[in-house]
């Protein structure tokens, strides 16, 4: 692929890549993988698609099957449409422990989906997570890049309100 | 309860206000150290027996000694080298180096330019779980007010040392946190273990001799080297020096970080804080993180937090988060929770973890929604025998820990949901 090829990785998302590539060594190219998949989701609204792995593989100069290995196996990266607000719920033990079950359920029943479903107005999502590394705060719940800690029913209504 | 001396190493900033910023870092006598290395005042076998001295135990989880690690390096080995810093911070119960991130970088940022010095590494990568947006800012704000103060970089303060500082962001993997994942990561792959040996020392990053320590190790070395390794031993106790941060979670009035000396007893941290919630009685608690065994309450309220003592109550430091369980918790359900958490983790690559950690969660999720057999609870403790000391990396075991440990010390719940379908709670 040329430069003039890349649909995504031009311009703002290019130098934004280029800023991570240039901390590793220059034989080094494919250990900026993993902040290319960040950069080219975030500004395809939180997915990925083949066509966007194949051009950071190309970019980066590498397979790729090596791509799609690493946009699988890291869990933040997404392959289906997620809600503009992606809600992140923790479910490990010290979330447990302080009754998120009761919050995860009530959060389903006030969107209307279930786990991994986008509600009809596109606007939220619901997935179940590992520790957050913010038990001392539990339950807690990742909405973008933002975490939400100490949530009850009344904060998750307050908080889902203030989200447009 | 005596007054217990809190945040007296990694957190001493955390009640300032912006502790965050290099001013506040500087007017506390940041950076000082690192001056005197470039200076030549310490030289890098001096700081190696001054680590040693004060005893400090990896704080990652494995409490392997410091100094011994950096002294398998070979400083004038040529090539590049590498210091790592392991910030993936996964293990449930375990959120103690976000606020080293989030409200002293800067200790970390200095530890991780003496460590590099010491090593030889004019290179170092921070690995930051992708989660830790915010944590992650800081730390790079941090970094970029060490290179505008003329502290990082090319020929720093005029010494001749170069050294550059840079974050890896992860994006999801438990398993990422094991060294030598981290470092597939950090070489754009997924997050796989490597055998050891070779230990990184010898065969890193990108195959370069590499040294690789937890954030709270990392970021406690200006300390140990400002007041001296003996001043940080002697905080502690004979087989753990220093300070620690246990992270208490889970039933407790007052979750939250607790930096306190190795070695005081268990009771005065729970009263820290704030004693069980809601007037209750204790049950269990999980001394070290997921990964380490469950003790029932009474072996809990006797011992120390430091290794040797929890050692003998039966379970282990780990990475010191203290998750509190109280006198209603459905120990069927919690490990339900934790079997999950390892079969979904697993990176596949070894077939007793592969297979067992799904078979523990199959067998232990069955028993649950109360469609356990009598035979169930024997197969357990054979699955989780056969995982232990059979797979490439630690996650295979911290899988079977939880398990073996659950049914020492609450088999009866088990059986209860076996023979009744229900939790021995939902009879009362
Ligand atoms: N902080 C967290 O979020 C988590 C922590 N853990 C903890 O991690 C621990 C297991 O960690 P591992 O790295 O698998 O333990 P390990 O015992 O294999 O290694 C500990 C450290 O010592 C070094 N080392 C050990 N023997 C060596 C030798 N002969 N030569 C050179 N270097 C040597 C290793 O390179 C490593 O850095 C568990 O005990 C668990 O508590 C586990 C999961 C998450
Ligand atoms: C499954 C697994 C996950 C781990 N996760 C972490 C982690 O998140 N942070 C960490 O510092 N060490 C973690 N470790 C331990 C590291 O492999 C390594 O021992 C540690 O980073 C060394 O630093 P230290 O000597 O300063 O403790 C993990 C180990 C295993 C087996
Ligand atoms: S023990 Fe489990 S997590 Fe570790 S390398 Fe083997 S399969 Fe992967
Ligand atoms: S268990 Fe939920 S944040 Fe750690």
């Amino acid at each position: 692929m040329k430069d003039t090829d890349f649909k995504v990785i031009k311009g703002e998302v290019k130098e934004r890549i280029d800023r991570w590539i240039s901390h590793y060594p220059a034989d080094q190219r494919q250990s900026a993988v993993m902040p290319a998949l960040r950069i080219v989701q975030e500004v395809n609204g939180g997915y990925l698609t083949p066509e966007l792995m194949d051009e950071v593989a190309a970019y980066l100069g590498m397979q790729p099957a090596a791509v799609y290995e690493v946009a699988t196996f890291y869990s933040m990266y997404e392959h289906q449409p997620v809600g503009k607000h992606k809600i992140c719920v923790c479910h490990n033990i010290s979330c447990l422990l302080r009754d998120v079950d009761d919050l995860i359920e009530y959060l389903k029943e006030k969107l209307g989906v279930d786990i991994g479903e986008v509600t009809p107005d596109g606007r939220f999502s619901i997935k179940k997570v590992e520790c957050l590394g913010a038990c001392g705060e539990a339950p807690v719940a990742m909405i973008g890049k933002e975490y939400y800690g100490n949530l009850t029913r009344e904060r998750l209504d307050e908080l889902l309100e203030s989200l447009e | 309860m005596a007054s217990i001396p809190l945040n007296e190493c990694c957190y001493r900033l955390n009640h300032l206000d912006k502790s965050w910023d290099i001013e506040t870092y500087m007017a506390n006598g940041g950076y000082e150290v690192w001056k005197k290395v470039l200076a030549g005042e310490l030289t890098p076998q001096e700081i190696i027996d001054e680590v040693k001295a004060s005893n400090i135990r990896g704080r990652g989880g494995a409490g392997f000694p410091t100094g011994l690690k950096w002294s398998f390096m070979n400083r004038y080995a040529p090539g590049p080298k590498y210091i790592l810093c392991n910030s993936d911070e996964g293990e449930p119960g375990t959120f103690k180096d976000r606020d080293i991130l989030r409200y002293n970088p800067h200790q970390l940022v200095e530890g991780m330019m003496i460590a590099g010095y010491v090593i030889g590494a004019n290179t170092g990568y921070n690995y930051i779980r992708g989660e830790f947006w915010e944590p992650y800012k800081r730390f790079d704000q941090a970094v970029q007010q060490a290179y505008e103060a003329g502290l990082l970089g090319k020929n720093i303060l005029g010494s001749g040392w170069d050294f550059d500082l840079y974050t890896h962001l992860g994006a999801g993997a438990y398993i990422c946190g094991e060294e030598t994942a981290l470092i597939e990561s950090i070489e754009g792959k997924k997050g796989q273990p490597r055998f050891k040996p070779p230990f990184p020392a010898s065969f890193g990053l990108y195959g370069r001799p590499t040294t690789i320590n937890n954030t709270e190790t990392l970021a406690s070395i200006p300390m140990i080297l400002a007041k001296g390794g003996k001043w940080f031993a002697d905080l502690g106790v004979p087989g753990a020096g220093g300070t620690k941060i246990f992270s208490v979670s889970g039933h407790v009035e007052k979750p939250g970080n607790y930096e306190i000396r190795m070695g005081t007893p268990f009771k005065d941290l729970l009263a820290l804080a704030g004693g069980v919630w809601k007037g209750r009685k204790l049950k269990a608690v999980i001394p070290g993180g997921s990964s380490t065994a469950v003790l029932p309450a009474e072996k809990a309220l006797e011992m120390n937090m430091d290794y040797d003592s929890i050692a003998k109550a039966g379970s282990f430091l780990g990475a010191g988060s203290v998750i509190i369980m109280d006198e209603t918790t459905d120990m069927v359900k919690a490990l339900d929770r934790l079997t999950w958490f390892y079969y979904e983790e697993s990176c596949g690559q070894c077939t007793p973890c592969r297979e067992g950690t799904g078979w523990m969660h199959r067998v232990v999720h069955r028993i649950y929604t109360g469609k356990g057999r009598p035979e169930d609870i024997d197969m357990l403790k054979d699955v989780s025998g056969k995982i232990m000391g059979r797979v490439i990396c630690g996650l295979g075991d911290a899988a079977a820990i939880p398990v073996a440990s659950f049914l020492e010390h609450f088999e009866h719940e088990f059986r209860h949901y076996i023979e009744h379908g229900c939790s021995i709670y939902d009879r009362a």
